[in-house]
This record gives structure tokens, sequence and C-alpha cells, in this order.
């Protein structure tokens, strides 16, 4: 197997601080496969949320090219990049960024609203998707009127709305209690499974590392180390206890 | 075996789509979109009262039947006193500042809102589209109820000044007079009101709302109020 579906090369992201200049990523090269599971590591500040925003075509990089599904992202034109937003990608956030005044049937319908989705069709599919969540008897609740663990389930809906390749999920379970920050990662990983989805996460939550088929280390805006699923297995076992 | 379909282009949403979804969000927004609403009202009120009560002054001031007013002011050729001039000027002023600051910061507090719409796959277009609807329809009602509020005080203020000689000679529509300077009329005055109430509110939010739907997404998200 050898579909790579993001690519990025050289790719540097600089922010102006005032009269400083701050180097966020430095030349970050990855290739990732379809259908992976991948996790971006690092401390905070380390760039992982950074390159997050790169690959999901969130932010545009100083220098550098991101490529997904073969096609080099900055010479995309501005429709076709909320093209790539509205089917290709679904986006997960540490903090929901659901909108308050839709419901969460509203919030998941959204996408294929833009997607010029029939009316009748984006129910149907909205409430298939946060039946799947587990969320069926509160669809047509406002997000402030659900926990923690269950707005971060009407989010993994919408990000699933228009069917995307790839899910990219920023600190998904970092506002999370332990039990239901594992039950999110079990419903990611389940969409990697069963529908073949491929996952990037910007996390430093361990739990993620057992159920990522790679880890990508990043430090100080480069990538450190990648390590596959097998290299990680013992350190597994000292983080698979935490949850119980 | 591998995926590589070009990437197609964002369609455009049709009108009834924004126009619908810019309803639910004052609907639900409420209490929110009431003290924006209530902004634009206040700026038009204060406007609209003023001018409203120069027109009554000069159309009395006109059929002779002007008793005390402006009688120690310095009264230009036109009719109308300085003092006039720059109540005029000072309300359009506070208008124009107060509606831009309220539709400034309803804007500013949703930045993070329209960088989630582009992340979903929203049109910078689409989303100027939205402010535009929402901030058209508080601006016109906002100035609507402002404008009558306005005429209101007026014709109050003129009671008490001119007691019911004010009916007799009220400057409903507008006319020019022999030797004065064209009158507006009430009716004009309230329908410039509206327009500029509305024209200031849409100015107001549509322009923060362009530049926040050009900015990155993730720099839209990042924003903080």
């Amino acid at each position: 197997m050898n579909d790579i579906v993001v690519k990025t090369e050289d790719v540097v992201k600089e922010y102006r601080m005032g009269s400083n200049i701050l180097r966020a990523l430095d030349g970050i090269n990855i290739e990732i496969e379809r259908g992976e599971y991948i996790s971006l590591m690092g401390p905070s500040g380390s760039g992982k949320s950074t390159l997050f925003n790169m690959i999901g075509a969130l932010d545009r990089p100083t220098e550098g090219q991101v490529y997904i599904d073969g096609q080099n992202m900055s010479q995309l034109s501005q429709r076709q990049i909320a093209a790539f937003r509205c089917h290709r990608v679904g986006y997960i956030f540490q903090s929901y960024n659901l909108l308050h005044v839709r419901s969460a049937h509203g919030n998941v319908t959204l996408p294929m609203i833009f997607a010029g989705i029939s009316e009748k069709e984006r129910n149907q599919k909205a409430e298939k998707l946060l039946d799947m969540v587990g969320l069926g008897d509160r669809m047509y609740h406002l997000p402030d009127e659900l926990s923690g663990g269950q707005r971060q389930r009407v989010a993994i809906a919408r990000a699933l709305a228009n069917d995307p390749s790839i899910v990219l999920a920023d600190e998904p379970t970092a506002n999370l209690d332990t039990i239901t920050g594992r039950e999110i990662i079990d419903l990611i990983k389940r969409l990697n499974t069963e529908q073949g989805v491929t996952v990037i996460s910007a996390t430093h939550d361990l739990k993620m590392l057992d159920v990522s088929d790679r880890i990508v280390d990043i430090r100080d805006g480069l990538v450190e180390r990648i390590r596959n699923r097998d290299e990680i297995e013992i350190e597994v076992g000292e983080v698979g206890g935490e949850g119980e | 075996m591998q995926q590589r379909t070009p990437i197609e282009e964002q369609i455009d949403l049709p009108f009834v789509e924004s126009l619908r979804i810019s309803f639910q969000s004052l609907k639900i927004r409420f209490g929110r979109s009431i003290i924006t609403t209530a902004g634009i009202t206040l700026g038009i009120a204060f406007l609209v009262s003023v001018w409203t009560n120069n027109e009554i002054g000069v159309a009395l001031q006109e059929s002779g039947r002007q008793t005390t007013i402006n009688t120690f002011e310095e009264t230009t050729e036109q009719g109308i006193s300085t003092k006039d001039i720059w109540l005029i000027v000072m309300s359009l002023i506070v208008c124009v500042v107060g509606i831009a600051n309220s539709m400034l910061m309803a804007v500013t507090e949703r930045f993070r809102e329209i960088g989630t719409m582009k992340c979903l796959g929203a049109l910078d277009g689409f989303v100027v589209r939205l402010f535009l609807l929402e901030s058209g329809f508080q601006g016109f009602s906002g100035a609507l109820i402002g404008a009558l509020i306005g005429t209101l005080g007026a014709v109050l203020l003129g009671l008490k000044d001119y007691g019911l000689d004010l009916f007799f000679y009220f400057p409903l529509l507008p006319a020019q007079p022999e030797n004065g300077p064209m009158q507006l009329g009430v009716i004009i005055v309230i329908l410039l009101g509206c327009i500029l109430g509305m024209i200031l509110a849409v100015i107001g939010s549509s322009f923060p709302a362009w530049r926040a739907a050009k900015l990155p997404p993730a720099e839209a998200m990042r924003t903080e109020v």
C-alpha cells in the first residue's frame, strides 16, 4: 500500500509577534497514507496544532508545500479550498467549535447545506449520524445544553456530514475527563477501521497512542521522530490502565 | 487504485438559504440582537427627534405663529438657527458612532463562528452576505422604531412649545415656502432616518465581517474578544 493522501514538503510557518518572528514550523516533511491513524504528538508550543492547520487548509504556510490527494494546496482557488474543506475533510477541535445558535442537528446539517444537499436528505443524514454517535435523543438541544462529551460527539457527527476521506482532530480529548476522552477516542478509531477514514490527530493525550498506526513526534517545529505502532507497544502497557 | 479526483469548486448557496440562516441566527440570539438593534434605535431616535423638531420649528416660523423660539438665538439666512445645525450635526455623529460601535462589537464577538463556518465550507462571500442580511434587517427595524420614537418625541416637544397650532401647520410633506428654505417634511425625515440607520448598520457590520471572512479560518478562530 502506498497511497499517499497527505504530503508536506519543507513546510515552514512563521508568525510575526511585534518585531519578533516566531518560527512555529521549521521545515516539516511527512507523508500520510490513506486509511492511516496518525497522531501528531508534542508538548504545547511544539507546532503540532500549526501543522494541523496547514494540513487542513485552515492556514497558509510561509514556505513549503502541502499536497492532499496529490493536489498542491497553494495552487487551489478560494472556491476549491472551500469545497475541499466542505467535502474532503472533517474537523474536530479541542473546544468543539459548535455554532451556539444552532441545535446539534443544525450543526450537523450546516456542512451539508454548504454542499448543496437537499433538505430532506440532509435531515435524514443528520439523524443517522447523531444516532451513530449516541445522541439520537438529544438532537434538537442547543450545544449549551449538552455536556462536553456530548458536544464533542456532535462535532464528530458534523465532521462526518459530507463523508470526508480525512478527519482532522485537534486535541479532541483535551477538555474531557478520562472516561469520556476514551469514548471519544474509541469513536474516532471506529470511523478509522470501519469506514476507512484517514485520521490525523494532534494530541498529547497518551491514550491516543494505542489506537494510532504511527506517531509523529513534533518538537520545536520539527519532526523529531516517527514511530510505528509496534514500536510503542511497551509504552502502551504503561498507560493502558489509566482509564480503568 | 489511487484516488486522484480533482478538487471541485464550491457552489453558491441559494439566496433563500442565506435568508433562512440569518433569520434563524437573529431569532436564537434574540436578546443580543435586541441590544444591538436598540443601539441603532437610540441613535436614529435622537437624530430624527432633533431634525423633526427643527422642521416643526421652521414650519411654524414660516406660518408666522412662531412665538418664543429662536428669539435670542442667532438665526441663519435660511431660518435655521446655528444651535439647530449644531444639534443636528452632533446627533448625526452620535448616531454614526453609536451604530458603528454596536455593529462592530456584534461582529467581532462572532469571529470564531465565522472561522468555524469557513471550516465547514462556507465561501467568504456567503459569510459576508449573512452579516449583510442580518445587519440590514436589524438596521431597518431598529431605525424605523427609532424614527417613530424620535418623531413622537419631537411632536410632544412641539405640543409643549406651540400647543395645538402644531397640528395645523405640521410639516408632514415636503414644502417650498416662498422665501424660506426647502422643507423636507416629517415623512422624508423618517425615511432618511431609516435609510441612514440601515446603511450605517450594514457598513458597520459588513466591513468587519468581510475582514474576518478574508482571514484564514485558523486565525479567525484564534481571535479573542
